[in-house]
């Protein structure tokens, strides 16, 4: 730290540029009118219908699927957190990156199966799935509850990644009345409507146009920084120097890190496809073979990811300083692009967090209708009345993660999407096991989960804070430092294998 | 005989995993590849290798339904 701030370079601050502005409106117009439109789009013969509405027909082809799931998967938020962790702590920052390649053989081997159970028998949700496996009503409900509690946090998330766009508009701070962030609060609401009238549909179709544009932004990107900052070689050394000077992260992983970085991608890449955004994507496409091609062809988005971190070491090669690590993706383009440019950027990613908070909240008001609604309240309702109920759930789930975004603090959101990630990943064994073998049955499988899922919690609980890491009596004197998330897991399938042993099988039933 | 060629494909999806989750392995600065350091390219070129790997997989399986 230095005494004298005139040497120290100025805190990046944003300010209102017309032609940014400009740039930014224009395409949110434009998939505004995209998300009302989509109701008419591959039209079915009625939309008041689950399949229709929450899975768009079950009818999406391979280059939908891809644009869908690309949009779903890789969010605003990644396009602004994994940057801004990479600037931060560096090497370790690029976990994202083995994570999101061993995500696609787990995908083409599992997902397949999943699809084709889903297709059979009419099942929209993963709860669906493990209550016609197990006939288990306990263990429906705690797998359809996990994915609601875990991707509120995650929709939440989103709107962090477009406050951070609407603030390098220079728009932040406005309030009308007791709504702090307005424009925040207008644009979700836009995207509730088109939501509720057009069901899946809408982010579907506007997923084209926002990963064509992140294509765009990252690849103009990776090509003119380093041609102005003087190549990759001059980038990598800037950060080096930068992280040594700070005396905190580095180009390559601490002893430390190994594990954590290896058992953090492992573990991210088996929760990620047990969302209910990522399944309905899945669900959600005409067949198996699809979902194999997409498979094949997604990895294409995980580059494009690896060249979204390296923006963190750009923004060390560029000398930006940021109030906020969260600032530094906007700060970067804000610095070195013309205004439009700049726009076009902030447009691309403000409408990635559209589509993935779209397609969580129809996952979440799926499994509400399916696994909460259809099973307690009224077993009898049509599936018009399912597509009414989950339509109405979508618009509640979103108010709500508005709301805890505007009114409480961004810690809250970022500590329960971490929970989340634990707690999804316990709900693998109901999901997936039962696709492999008839052996287990819920009494395991649900014992399993509540020490997974409570366990987990418990690790994560520190004394200054939630953490993702566990350090383990192995391994050298000061452990092993491991992702909580795949420790319980362990747990998890251990107290599934154990109770299963020791309760008395009952006559096996027809699978 | 088809059979057993095709569950052989599918061994192939073991690669990613053991490639990229021992990070000793690749944590290292040295060689370069235009500029980026091994740790970087390394797992940047497991991308489309992954991608082959599957593509393989697929070509396999893709009849079997």
């Amino acid at each position: 730290m230095t005494t004298d701030p005139a040497a120290a370079p100025a805190v990046w601050t944003p300010t209102l540029n017309y032609a940014a502005l400009a740039v930014f409106l224009f395409f949110f117009l434009l998939v505004t009118v995209m998300g009302f439109v989509a109701a008419r789009w591959r039209k079915p013969e009625t939309l008041a219908h689950i399949d229709e509405w929450g899975l768009g027909g079950r009818n999406f082809g391979t280059w939908i699927t891809w644009f869908l799931v690309g949009g779903d998967f890789y969010t605003a938020y990644t396009v602004i957190a994994v940057p801004a962790l990479v600037y931060a702590v560096g090497a370790y920052g690029f976990f994202a990156l083995p994570y999101t390649i061993v995500v696609y053989p787990f995908v083409f081997l599992v997902m397949p199966l999943l699809w084709k159970k889903a297709k059979e028998m009419n099942y929209v949700t993963s709860a669906d799935i493990v209550h016609g496996k197990y006939n288990s009503r306990a263990l429906e409900l705690v797998v359809a509850i996990t994915g609601v509690v875990a991707t509120m946090p995650y929709i939440a998330l989103q709107l962090i990644g477009m406050e951070a766009v609407i603030k390098a508009l220079g728009l932040s701070g406005i309030s009308v009345g007791p709504i702090h962030n307005f424009p925040l609060t207008i644009a979700f609401l836009i995207l509730a409507f088109y939501t509720y009238s057009s069901g899946l549909r809408a982010p579907a179709l506007i997923a084209f146009v926002k990963d064509i544009m992140i294509y765009i932004v990252v690849i103009v990107a990776v090509i003119v920084v380093p041609l102005k900052l003087g190549g990759y070689g001059a980038v990598f050394d800037k950060a080096g120097a930068d992280f040594a000077a700070a005396g905190k992260g580095g180009l390559l992983l601490g002893g430390n890190q190994m594990a954590a970085y290896a058992t953090l991608a492992l573990g991210s890449a088996l929760a990620a496809f047990m969302y209910p955004h990522t399944l309905t994507g899945i669900f959600a496409s005409n067949s198996a073979n699809t979902i194999r091609k997409n498979a094949v062809l997604l990895p294409a988005y995980t580059l494009l990811l690896g060249l979204i971190a390296m923006l963190g070491y750009m923004g060390h090669a560029a000398g930006i300083k940021v109030a906020t690590n969260n600032d530094i993706v906007p700060a970067l383009f804000d610095t070195l692009f013309s205004g439009w440019f700049a726009g076009f950027a902030y447009a691309a990613i403000g409408i990635g967090a559209l589509v993935p908070a779209a397609v969580m909240s129809i996952g979440a008001a799926n499994l509400f209708t399916r696994n909460f609604w259809k099973a307690y309240v009224n077993p009898e309702v049509t599936p018009a009345g399912e597509a009414a109920v989950a339509k109405v759930t979508s618009l509640v789930v979103k108010v709500g993660a508005l709301l805890v975004i505007v009114y409480l603090p961004t810690k809250f959101a970022l500590d329960l999407q971490l929970l989340g990630g634990i707690w999804i990943l316990q709900t693998l064994p109901a999901l997936v096991f039962g696709l492999y073998t008839n052996w287990f049955r819920a009494p395991g499988l649900l014992a399993g989960w509540a020490v997974g899922f409570v366990g987990g919690s418990w690790m994560a609980w520190g004394p200054e804070g939630l953490k993702p890491l566990q350090a383990l009596p192995f391994g050298g004197p000061a452990g092993t430092t491991v992702y909580i998330g795949l420790v319980a897991l362990a747990l998890n399938v251990a107290v599934a294998v154990a109770v299963n042993l020791v309760t008395a099988r009952r006559p096996v039933a027809a699978a | 005989m088809d059979r057993r060629k095709s569950r052989a494909a599918l061994w192939l999806l073991i690669i990613p995993y053991v490639g990229l989750l021992y990070p000793a392995f690749y944590n290292h600065l040295e060689p370069r590849l235009w500029g980026f350091p091994f740790f970087y390219w390394y797992q940047l070129a497991f991308v489309p290798i992954t991608a082959l790997l599957t593509y393989i997989a697929y070509r396999s399986v893709r009849d079997d339904d």
